[in-house]
């Protein structure tokens, strides 16, 4: 792959990651709290699922996925030489 | 500090903070044995503040630097797994320390929107911003607006956004001080805040940004240690399992039960959702914090520090980690006071009350029938049954209050002290080096003296650094309510005034220096006018811009019936700044949005004026979007570097 053409592919992945992020981030940050009220019918150790989503359960997804996403960005980089030590 | 003394530091971090660590627990213990043998609780107050305030002091003074590179970020060599305790430090105020799990507590479900939102903006943070302006180099925030959009009306765009969201949140963190001090410690609140000012100038003038790196991480161990101890111990009495974060499920199901009982209506038990705020409210509300969060100045720059774009991103993951550990507790500490208080407190004759209900009466967190609990004999006059309607208890009472209710000794009120208080500081130490930077590098050195010698630059810094800390130190000994209510207003100005710059400044080429100019002063006066004109001109926005009453979330009946109120008294519609007691006062808006949510209609602003604008302006040059490429590949040089050399 030419340089030029390298610089646009990595470009792509990389958005393309991004758009994932920050799909996964909108549904555990507004989707699903949408349906609070109906999932506060499900009960787990006493929590009422609508209520423990939003008090951990998109938490600990957005940490998860923080840490997927430093991996799988440092990925990206490489595979198109454009990571730091490259 | 030569330079492999330094190598030698932080490739000796993990040793030295694990000794600091244990430092630590090793003197909570001591002082828990002085508490045995009978030193009086105001003492071992003194020395919680004195020990852990000397800690801080020490690692001040040790890291300072006459570097300019050191001073503004801390050389660009903070490991990230530290650069996440540190940012999670100077991210947690005292309000997220005190105040939380409170509004958890008063709020039920709807307060779960703060956790919410000030957790998922790193997303966007690690996603959106942070890694590109690593990889720029830049010293401040308000430097990437200015070399991306041509020069000095965006740096000033910029420095008048940080100003004015940074401003008002570091003196709610000295009043923070003031307040810990005064209700945990019995000092007077202006010795408190006085006490708060050198804490936090010590960390910050002699070493700048290195020296509040270092500082942050011990202050987050503290905290933590601080903000769990209390819970843990909680839970393990009550389920013999020290895990809080999992036994208040079974909290939770009977906080319901109590409810029932107590005749709570099912519409406003403490786990419905959309009770207090309406479901537009509460997305509006999560969307600005977590917006908010990825652009407010003082979190950005401190992923400058890190020594890789690479690990700028793995670093936004442990912040957020460090952060989750504390906010994912906070709803704990909640449920527990919660039950507490239906149990032991609600339905109980007057004389039986636990003492915890007194002890925080008399610093006035809590009333029953209106007047502070002070004593037994205050409050006989009401004689009978303690009803659910007769008792307040104010937000800040629930952390403080939790280790009294679960019985513990003094030294554990003295810990949950020194958390709040390391809280107060590692925020307002960030927020400090924010304002002060601004000042010292952007104005000073980019736009009036710019051949100032190096070490000139520092003196400058360290003189505006002293000049602001002062100022916010004498604004928070007035103990300013408006100002620490208007932190809230920090999150929606900096996301409608920076976020739609710093994006496009970043994803689009096409983003003209007109644009983002013309988008940054039109998203942040729009949000601005509907925070003022809500909160303190209701009158005027009502007759002049047309705004109407809110809703009450459920019945969807306006909070005042303005109509009614025009013919029966007018007068309150024609009166120019209002006090918070006024019955329009943040009652009034354009489609039921809370003026806590303002950003909301701000960034759509920003954004379509920047989109706009730029396409009625010349393109940005070629130079330019090679330099919008370069910063999107974390490979080569810092492209500020590259410039300047």
């Amino acid at each position: 792959m030419s340089e030029p053409n390298k610089v646009q592919a990595h470009w792509a992945a990389t958005q393309r990651l991004t758009y994932i992020m920050i799909g996964i981030w909108a549904f555990f940050s507004f989707f699903i709290h949408m349906f609070a009220p109906a999932l506060n019918s499900i009960k787990i150790l006493g929590f009422p699922l609508g209520f423990y989503m939003a008090a951990q359960g998109s938490l600990i997804v957005f940490v998860a996925q923080l840490f997927w996403f430093s991996g799988a960005q440092d990925k990206v980089d490489r595979q198109y030489g454009m990571a730091e030590d490259d | 500090m030569s330079t492999e003394a330094k190598t030698d530091f932080t490739s000796n971090l993990g040793r030295i903070y694990t000794i600091y660590t244990g430092g630590f627990i090793a003197f909570v213990i001591f002082i828990a044995i002085l508490e045995r043998v009978g030193v009086p609780n105001n003492i071992l107050g003194y020395l919680f503040v004195a020990f852990t305030i000397g800690v801080y002091a020490a690692i001040g003074i040790l890291s300072r630097t006459m570097q300019v590179d050191e001073y503004y970020v801390a050389g660009r060599k903070v490991p990230s797994f530290y650069n996440g305790m540190a940012t999670a430090a100077d991210w947690m105020s005292a309000a997220s320390f005190i105040g939380m799990a409170g509004t958890l507590y008063l709020l039920g479900y709807d307060g779960l929107a703060f956790i919410l939102g000030w957790t998922g903006g790193y997303v966007l943070v690690a996603t959106l911003i942070a890694p590109y302006l690593r990889k720029f180099g830049c010293y401040t925030v308000p430097d990437f607006l200015a070399f991306r959009f041509g020069g000095n009306a965006a740096r000033i765009a910029g420095i008048v956004v940080l100003m004015s969201c940074s401003f008002t949140y570091v003196v709610a963190q000295i009043v923070g001080t003031g307040l810990i001090g005064a209700r945990l410690l019995g000092m007077s609140f202006e010795m408190a805040v006085f006490v708060g000012l050198v804490g936090i100038l010590v960390c910050s003038m002699l070493g700048g940004m290195r020296a509040v790196t270092w500082t942050q991480v011990a202050q987050y161990i503290v905290l933590i240690i601080a903000y769990l101890v209390p819970v843990v111990i909680l839970s393990t009495q009550k389920f013999g399992i020290p895990i809080p974060q999992l036994t208040y499920g079974t909290v939770l199901s009977e906080i319901q039960i109590k409810e029932a009982a107590l005749g709570v209506a099912a519409s406003a038990s403490h786990i419905v959702p959309f009770a207090r705020y309406d479901p537009l409210n509460f997305f509006a509300l999560v969307l600005c914090l977590m917006v908010g969060t990825a652009s407010l100045p003082h979190v950005l720059m401190r992923y400058f520090t890190t020594p890789s774009v690479r690990e700028a991103r793995s670093s936004v993951a442990w912040t957020l980690l460090f952060i989750f550990i504390l906010y994912f507790t906070a709803p704990a500490y909640a449920a527990f006071a919660k039950l507490e208080v239906f149990e032991n407190v609600i339905g109980k004759p007057l004389g039986q009350l636990p003492s915890w209900v007194y002890s925080y009466g008399k610093i006035g967190l809590i009333q029953i029938c209106g007047v502070n609990a002070v004593d037994v004999a205050r409050i006989a006059g009401h004689t009978g049954i303690l009803g659910l309607a007769n008792f307040s208890i104010q937000a800040d009472a629930i952390v403080i209050a939790t280790p009294e209710i679960a019985g513990l000794p003094y030294v554990v009120s003295g810990l949950v002290a020194a958390g709040g208080l390391a809280a107060a500081l590692s925020t307002a130490d960030g927020l400090l080096l924010a304002i002060a930077n601004a000042l010292s590098h952007d104005v000073y050195s980019r736009m009036i003296n710019k051949n100032a010698p190096v070490s000139k630059k520092l003196v400058i810094a360290r003189v505006l650094l002293v000049l602001v800390a002062i100022l916010a130190a004498w604004v928070a000994s007035g103990r300013p309510a408006d100002i620490v209510a208007m932190v809230a207003w920090a999150f929606s100005l900096a996301a409608a005034g920076l976020f739609p710059a710093l994006v496009m400044g970043i994803w689009s080429k096409k983003t003209t220096s007109a644009g983002a100019v013309a988008g940054i002063w039109a998203g942040f006066l729009t949000t601005l006018v509907y925070l003022v004109v809500t909160r303190y001109f209701p009158g005027f926005g009502v007759d002049v811009m047309g705004m109407t009453s809110n809703v009450h979330p459920v019945t969807r009946v306006p909070l005042v019936d303005l109509a009614k109120l025009k013919a029966e008294q007018p007068q309150i519609f024609q009166q120019g700044m209002v006090l918070i007691n006024h019955p329009l006062a943040s009652r009034v808006g354009y489609f039921n949005v809370a003026n806590i949510s303002a950003g909301l209609f701000g960034m759509p602003v920003g954004f379509l004026t920047m989109i706009i604008v730029s396409k009625f302006t010349t393109a940005p040059s070629k130079e330019m979007q090679n330099f919008i490429d370069d910063i999107r590949r974390p490979r080569g040089e810092a492209v500020m570097i590259e410039k300047a050399g």
